[in-house]
């Protein structure tokens, strides 16, 4: 057994720990270019330079790993490369079950990084299973037959750790057993125990899931399984997801006993080295040009052959060129933080600026003709600048898009189902901050797609459509927003089935609703009781959680489906968080801004068309409709000086889907703001988005429109 | 009309610490001076509804959006007046910056463990967990405050309960 | 003062053999591949030694060191080549080269130096 000598972490002098972060962030893109190329290699006819440039990047990332101390990392990727090194050297053929085996060796790659990034708390995720794969199909073997670990207490009473998923910081990923387990899965308190019957039929449904028992109630609305599975906890909990919560799913191995989980030991050294001999740390050639002992270098400075021209691989903190085949243009990296100083700063000059042209207002043209021209041509560089600033966030849709290819992949094959993607408008840009938020609920859409609406194949066959579903996935520009659509061709959605489940849930539904109004009851809240779990930390996201996420970022969502064919899922965002159109109002001595977004219309108000109802509401009558009215006044309480009240204004505002009326002093004017965070340094407001700073300096509170409108409901 | 607060230079003197020192209504009290980012004069604030009264409201510090607490209506003292005299001592603080309002600020004193007492059952409008010590220096006593802890506190109100 | 030409493709290791060498008093070129370091090593004049990663696209250690080999300037030149493996095979393809010598990686940070310092002062 050979060993080397490990990780330099606890080098004298050398405290290493400064150049971890380079190092995670490298072998995260490492484990992304690896994972791109897996997902699109052909096996027929793998080229060459795939075949190096997966090699590679395990090699780099195995490199890193043992130098900067992190052996769990080392060795299952040592483990890739001698995979990766046969692959390319045309020893053995590739086959599916190495892309696999190798596309979860990466994901145990990144969980094991992203533990050691948190701090290396907790349990490490055991390889040991992928290790054995990985060497069997080395050896030109098929992967060998499932182990099945004896659910006995271990041998060495370690304190294992029970299989529950609890969600936690790091993104713990439950043991990998090659083999059938004997788990119990309780499932509950549910409120409509019946949902867990969801449960059994996904082992009915889907072929080689495992088998699914009935055990005495645990507790009332609680039900007990006994379950043999293949299946690992974390695959079953994304199953379960579209049923019942995480939270109310418990994995146990059958039996109570602590899984017998086969960890290797933080301190066992590991066996690397390719050769017999023990390794030797250096050497010098004898006799070498260079070697101790010979001459010094000939510093003769005669010019050197032709200069290549330089492409440097991207990644280098200083500036990157472009890789030869595959990236597009020259990037450089900056850290988001001061991206977002610079956005400050601009936003600061934005507001400097409109002080200056507000000053100058009184100003006689005559007399300050040059210092007006030049406060015009400060206005128009500082848009610009401000354009050009707000583009550096914008990254390209692309990015959300990418983590659908492998996410549909392993959620096809788990549920029987063949699909295919299709991504169009990639290089649609993006602002970073919504690229955040919108990956969830994106997420969650997709899946719902693959989940509820494509079929089976043998159900796509039998209604005559190919065997393959096609998932579309677009982003477009559109005006000042970006649309992206969710678009499948599975079985639409059926009205009767939504109106009858609506009613079920006591939703106020007519037969005589349009379709899109049918449709968008599934966003109504009591429509789907199952909370949706889709991301890793554990959020639960149902239908009118994505609704109402994507209301907070100032967007909206439309459905569109013809039973039998498909359906389509549009979302609308603005183009960007930071900056706004307001609209500003008075009230009292106070200003508030509205998204012009939202406006809908804006007029004088007469008392007559103003009536009280109930519990002192007010309904304001416009055109033939009744909307509710809100006081601002009211709302936020706003101190009243003076007897005269002003002329009442109304501003009528919408968000999803309903109107409201809402009554101020005045109309102040419409301009840009800049939104700045108030919960940075203070709260969550009520009925308060954000708040700008005003053209003279002081601070104006943006309303949120979406909790107005819901406040008038009640 | 604003002072910076200087940035600590190394109060070395074997554990000396740097305080600011100021007045709240009585009382004199001292805070580390690395949480003391400035201190300027009082302007009016945007006004933030149905946040209680010794929160006054939030201003624009150089495009920050930052929470103005007075802490002579917090601590009941006597009288709060706002005039060109009033004080804002904007402090920054590991997970936010805010400013408070005190009656006067001092100046900047090293206390060195010596001239430092613990404080166990002081008489103080301040919750005692937020109180440090008892710092003497001549005639002077400064209550010694964890600012730090008293502003995240949640009957402060710049945190949400959870 | 003595530059080295430091070259390999991933970030943190290049960073890290920049701060260790220049924490030992010399300065240092970075190079990301081994195009890069060819361009390198003509524009700068006062390089001491050359340090190269075996495993880089496009043009390796090996392939790097053969060719400065054939730059008048860089004929006698040190030429360390840093290997995750020193197989009888990997070291003939060294010396054909023209290498002067190799280092396992992963490698403790003192001992570049003390490598280094072996080959020039």
């Amino acid at each position: 057994m050979d060993t080397y000598q490990e990780g330099a972490g606890s080098g004298a002098d050398f405290d290493l720990t400064q150049f971890y972060q380079i190092f995670f962030e490298e072998a995260g893109e490492n484990l992304d270019q690896m994972e791109q190329i897996l997902l699109d290699l052909d096996l027929t006819s793998a080229n060459d330079e795939e075949l190096n440039g997966i090699f590679r990047c395990a090699h780099s990332i195995k490199g890193g790993a043992a130098t900067f101390g992190f052996s769990d990392v080392a060795e299952l990727t040592h483990h890739m490369e001698s995979l990766l090194d046969r692959l390319r050297r045309h020893e053995i053929q590739p086959i599916p079950a190495m892309v696999d085996v190798l596309l979860e060796s990466a994901d145990a790659s990144r969980s094991l990084l992203a533990r050691h990034q948190a701090g290396g708390q907790g349990e490490a995720l055991p390889t040991t299973d992928l290790v054995q794969r990985i060497a069997a199909l080395a050896a030109g073997g098929a992967a060998p037959a499932p182990v099945v670990p004896a659910p006995a207490p271990a041998p060495a009473p370690a304190p294992a750790p029970v299989a529950a998923p609890a969600p936690a910081p790091a993104p713990v990923a439950a043991p990998a057993a090659g083999g059938a387990r004997a788990l119990h899965i309780s499932i509950g308190p549910l409120e409509h125990v019946e949902q867990a019957g969801a449960i059994k039929d996904l082992f009915r449904d889907i072929p080689g899931l495992g088998t699914i028992q009935d055990l005495p109630d645990p507790a009332p609305g609680t039900r007990l399984f006994a379950v043999q599975t293949t299946s690992t906890d974390d695959d079953l909990l994304d199953l379960f997801a579209f049923h019942v919560a995480k939270e109310q799913v418990a994995i146990r191995p059958a039996g109570g006993a602590p899984a017998a989980s086969p960890e290797p030991s933080a301190e066992e050294t590991v066996a690397l080295a390719p050769g017999a001999e023990a390794e030797v740390p250096y050497g010098f050639f004898n006799g070498a040009p260079g070697a101790p002992g010979t001459q010094a270098a000939d510093a003769s400075a005669a010019p050197g052959g032709a200069a290549r021209p330089a492409a440097a691989r991207q990644g280098d903190a200083k500036g990157g060129g472009a890789q030869a085949a595959q990236m597009e243009s020259t990037t450089i990296r900056v850290a988001v933080n001061k991206v977002d100083q610079l956005i400050n700063l601009v936003g600061e000059l934005v507001i400097n600026q409109a002080m200056l042209a507000q000053n100058s207002r009184g100003l006689d043209p005559a007399v300050h003709q040059q210092l007006l021209a030049g406060l015009a041509d400060l206005d128009r560089n500082t848009r610009d600048l401000q354009e050009s600033v707000m583009s550096i966030r914008m990254i390209p849709m692309s990015m959300v898009f990418s983590r659908f290819p492998r996410m549909l992949r392993d959620l096809a094959n788990k549920l029987g189902k063949k699909v295919d993607l299709v991504t169009l408008g990639e290089a649609t840009e993006l602002d970073k901050g919504l690229v955040e938020k919108i990956t969830d609920p994106l997420t969650h859409l997709v899946r719902n797609s693959l989940d509820h609406g494509i079929e089976t194949p043998d159900g796509r066959l039998a209604a005559g459509k190919p065997e393959h579903g096609t998932i579309t996935l677009s982003a477009a520009h559109q005006g000042g927003s970006i649309v992206i659509e969710v678009r499948d061709d599975g079985r639409g959605l059926s009205r009767d089935k939504i109106l009858a489940k609506a009613r079920e849930r006591g939703l106020d539904v007519s037969d005589g609703m349009s379709d899109g109004e049918v449709w968008q009851l599934i966003f109504a809240p009591g429509f789907s009781t199952a909370e949706v779990v889709t991301d890793l930390s554990g959020r639960g996201v149902g239908m009118d959680v994505v609704k109402r996420n994507i209301a907070a970022l100032g967007g909206s969502v439309e459905i569109d489906s013809a039973e039998g064919y498909g359906m389509r899922v549009s979302v609308r965002l603005p183009l960007t968080l930071a900056i706004m159109d307001g609209m500003s109002v008075g009230v009292g001595d106070e200003v508030y801004i509205l998204p012009l977004s939202s406006v809908v219309e804006s007029f004088q108000v007469n008392t007559e068309d103003v009536s009280t109802v109930a519990h002192g509401s007010q309904l304001v009558k416009v055109r033939d409709e009744y909307m509710p009215v809100i006081a601002l006044e009211r709302v936020f309480q706003v101190p009243r000086q003076g007897q005269d009240k002003p002329n009442e204004i109304m501003v009528v505002v919408e968000s999803d889907g309903s109107r409201v009326a809402l009554l101020v002093d005045e109309l102040l004017g419409q301009q840009q703001v800049v939104v700045k965070n108030l919960e940075s340094n203070y709260r969550k407001v009520s009925n308060v988005s954000g708040a700008t700073i005003l053209g003279d300096g002081s601070v104006a509170l943006i309303l949120d429109t979406g909790s107005l409108v819901r406040r008038a409901r009640h | 009309m604003s002072v910076v607060g200087k940035p600590a230079e190394a109060a070395v003197s074997s554990g000396a610490r740097e305080y600011l020192t100021f007045r709240l209504d009585q009382e004199e009290y001292g805070i580390d001076i690395l949480k003391v980012q400035e201190i300027r004069g009082y302007e009016p604030p945007t006004r933030i509804a149905n946040a209680p009264a010794f929160i006054k409201g939030v201003v624009n510090l150089r495009g920050t959006i930052v929470p103005i607490v007075d802490m002579r209506l917090k601590f009941n003292c006597a009288q709060a007046e706002y005039n060109s005299f009033t004080v804002v001592i904007i402090l920054n603080l590991r997970n936010r910056v805010v400013g408070i309002v005190v009656d006067s600020v001092s100046d900047v004193m090293e206390l060195s463990p010596d001239n430092v007492r613990s404080a166990p059952d002081i008489e103080s409008a301040i919750d005692n967990g937020c109180i440090v010590g008892l710092g003497s220096v001549g005639e002077r006593m400064l209550i010694l405050l964890d600012i730090e802890k008293l502003m995240s506190s949640v009957d402060m109100g710049l945190v949400t309960a959870e | 003062m003595q530059s080295i030409l430091a070259v390999d493709d991933s970030p943190s290791m290049r960073k890290m053999v920049n701060f260790t060498l220049t924490g030992a008093g010399y300065k240092v070129v970075e190079a990301v591949d081994g195009q890069d370091a060819l361009e390198k090593a003509e524009a700068h004049h006062d390089i001491a030694l050359v340090l190269a990663d075996q495993n880089m696209p496009r043009l390796d250690g090996i392939g790097l060191t053969r060719k400065l080999r054939e730059h008048p300037r860089y004929k006698t030149m040190p030429i360390l080549i840093l290997t995750t493996e020193s197989s009888d095979q990997m070291k003939q393809a060294g010396r054909a080269a023209g290498a002067t010598g190799w280092l396992v990686k992963p490698f403790d940070p003192n001992r570049l130096i003390e490598v280094i310092q072996k080959v020039i002062r």
